[in-house]
């Protein structure tokens, strides 16, 4: 069932009416979560709501300061929309000279996003119970799946992969829809590989799953490779990254190499697809991780 | 005299480059444009379209990260991925050719007979004139561009203009010592027009894990960072060529696009501005209205190369100096 797409996703750009622009956001709120970690909330004067989707991205125009000159505009994903209709909200690490900047924006003040784009999360309200597999700022891509989840009565089981439980972020992932979560941590080794994989395969056997989500960690997309691999009946997503700069499929930037299943001739079909347009979101069984390019 | 400044119908933002009439100026610069951005711009508004250079020949494109963000602009080395000119003319060609918009197929080549034959394959009706990226690396001259020396440009320009009845446009590069004598060969060989320029090779480095930026080490410079560098080589070829120049560099507002038309610009491209803003090519045309209506320029051709120059400057400010002691 888990058909593989590696055509262009047509059904992104037939399905949302919307087309890319630049909104002009105010801010409203701009937070610190943790050491790490900020929250975003902007208000535009669009239906950003109505018109994002599950998994898209904005390309945010980062404030020039004295210290931080980002030139090109960087990619974020939703972390949620609503309940307003100009609402749009941003989880972001700070990390590099964007973000850096990002960071000084201050509440009142503006900014530009480009969006909505990429590609949505395959999600049927009709699952029973879905796994969703984060570390690091992956939960702010998958936190409006978990939303959605929880909107259609649809079952959440959360492995929360971090550092310490200080990085977790449990709340603000969940951001309140009731989940059976599993947290494990680099501090007390339970991370490792091979331990969370006795524990994917328990909740897989134990426990009726239509679909895994997952996004963050390079590490763990690799094990659900090889995991869901033994369960073909599954729908396994996967968010990924990669440097952009257009966003909008043009430049070509973005791209990773995915393995689309067999030819008629019976050879692999390898393509270079596009992270921004034919992604973000991958069949995790398309993912070719055997060498990684920055 | 008032009321025809207040109907925007009377400024003629058209521009002529060859036999080619354009709408107007705006264009995009091949590379930095697709299919895609109908979602945020109206094809039908635009000079033209340009798509971005096809080789005849399947390339996979260089390694990632394939972009590098730098001070007032960004390196790329995208490496011109391409799955042939079969394919180029089946599936990526017809989506551009519904606009009421003039079409340019950029063609890139390793070398001159191959660039010749390729754009003997493209001269379709429905294309409205051929670039010839002649700004890639040529095989045949240790991977130099043809546009780094005269005689490569000259080579390259005669064997397409033998095998072509389409306007042929010569995209140079910056990187070449002295352009305006690569634009005259590319005249001579029987350019319809240079585009004047392309990135400007570049590098960057991250000391913390001592690794280039760019997956192929060094990739083309682009953006606000280069500009006045293609401003000077416009304003160069202009003074060297008879044929129409189309400026590119850096350009991102409607007061770049100016600056490069006074410099002897028929047309601007506008590439890396896009990725900072997908909708920037309108903004710039409505711009151009807007500053037509203030100066009241009936014809915004008419600034092609209508910088002011002060001939006699020089003389007079030597004779002016020898007054100091």
């Amino acid at each position: 069932m888990n058909a593989i797409v590696c055509e262009p996703a047509v059904a992104t750009n037939a399905g949302c009416a919307a087309r890319v622009a630049s909104y002009h956001c105010e801010v409203m709120e701009h937070r610190w979560v943790n050491a790490r970690y900020k929250y975003l909330r902007l208000h535009a004067q669009a239906p950003l709501a109505r018109i994002t989707r599950c998994g898209q991205f904005y390309q945010l125009r980062c404030p020039v300061s004295e210290r931080q000159q980002p030139f090109l505009l960087r990619p974020m994903s939703v972390y949620g929309t609503g309940p307003e209709e100009g609402t749009i909200e941003f989880l972001y690490n700070v990390t590099g000279v964007g973000t850096r900047a990002l960071a000084e924006l201050p509440v009142g003040g503006t900014m530009e996003i480009v969006g909505p784009l990429g590609n949505t999360f395959g999600f049927d309200p009709a699952y029973q119970r879905i796994l969703v597999v984060a570390r690091g700022v992956g939960l702010a891509t998958m936190a409006p799946l978990v939303r959605e989840a929880g909107n259609n009565g649809v079952a959440v089981t959360a492995l929360m992969s971090a550092r310490s439980p200080a990085d977790l972020m449990r709340e603000e992932f969940l951001r309140g829809v009731e989940a059976q979560v599993h947290s494990v941590y680099d501090s007390d080794g339970s991370s490792a590989v091979e331990r969370i994989e006795i524990l994917l395969r328990e909740l897989i056997e134990t426990q009726a799953l239509q679909a895994v989500y997952t996004c963050g960690s390079h590490r763990l997309l690799m094990l659900l490779q090889r995991v869901l691999a033994d369960y073909p009946g599954i729908r396994g997503e996967v968010a990924m990254e990669q440097r952009m700069a257009c966003g909008m499929g043009v430049c070509l930037s973005c791209v990773r190499l995915f393995d689309c299943g067999k030819e008629k001739g019976g050879k692999q079909d390898m393509q270079f697809l596009r992270v921004c347009r034919e992604g973000p979101v991958f069949p995790i069984s398309t993912v070719v991780g055997e060498v990684e390019f920055g | 005299m008032a009321d025809r400044y207040e109907d925007p119908q009377r400024v003629d933002l058209r521009v002529h480059v060859g036999d080619l009439i354009l709408r107007n100026p705006v264009m995009p610069a091949s590379g930095c444009f697709a299919i895609e951005y109908r979602e945020a711009l109206d094809l039908n508004r635009l000079g033209a379209l340009v798509i971005k250079s096809v080789s005849p020949k399947s390339r996979a494109g260089n390694p990632t990260p394939r972009v590098a963000e730098t001070h007032g602009g960004m390196l790329n080395s995208i490496g011109i991925p391409s799955k042939g000119l079969e394919y180029f003319r089946a599936s990526v060609l017809p989506p551009y050719t519904a606009y009421d918009t003039p079409v340019v197929v950029s063609i890139s080549a390793d070398t001159a007979e191959e660039f010749a034959a390729a754009c003997a394959e493209v001269s379709l009706p429905e294309v409205a004139a051929i670039e010839a990226n002649i700004s890639c690396p040529n095989l045949e001259a240790d991977g130099m561009a043809f546009a780094m020396a005269p005689e490569t440009t000259y080579r390259a320009i005669s064997a397409i203009r033998r095998c072509t009845q389409h306007p042929v446009w010569a995209k140079l590069t910056p990187n070449a010592a002295n352009v305006a004598a690569v634009a005259k060969a590319a005249e001579e060989a029987g350019a319809d027009a240079v585009v004047m320029g392309n990135t400007v090779l570049g590098m960057a480095i991250d000391v913390r894990t001592r690794k280039p930026k760019l997956g192929n080490v060094m990739g083309g410079l682009s953006g606000p960072a280069i500009k006045p560098i293609a401003l000077r080589m416009v304003h160069q070829c202009h003074r060297a060529v008879r044929i129409p120049v189309i400026g590119c560099g850096g350009i991102a507002t409607a007061e770049d696009a100016l600056e490069f038309m006074l410099a002897g610009a028929s047309a601007v491209q506008v590439g890396t501005a896009s990725f900072i803003d997908p909708g920037v090519m309108q903004k710039i045309i409505d711009g151009l209205q807007a500053y037509c209506e203030q100066e009241g320029i009936a014809h915004l051709r008419e600034l092609t190369g209508a910088v002011q120059l002060d001939r006699q400057l020089t003389d007079r400010w030597l004779r002016f100096a020898q007054q100091s002691g």
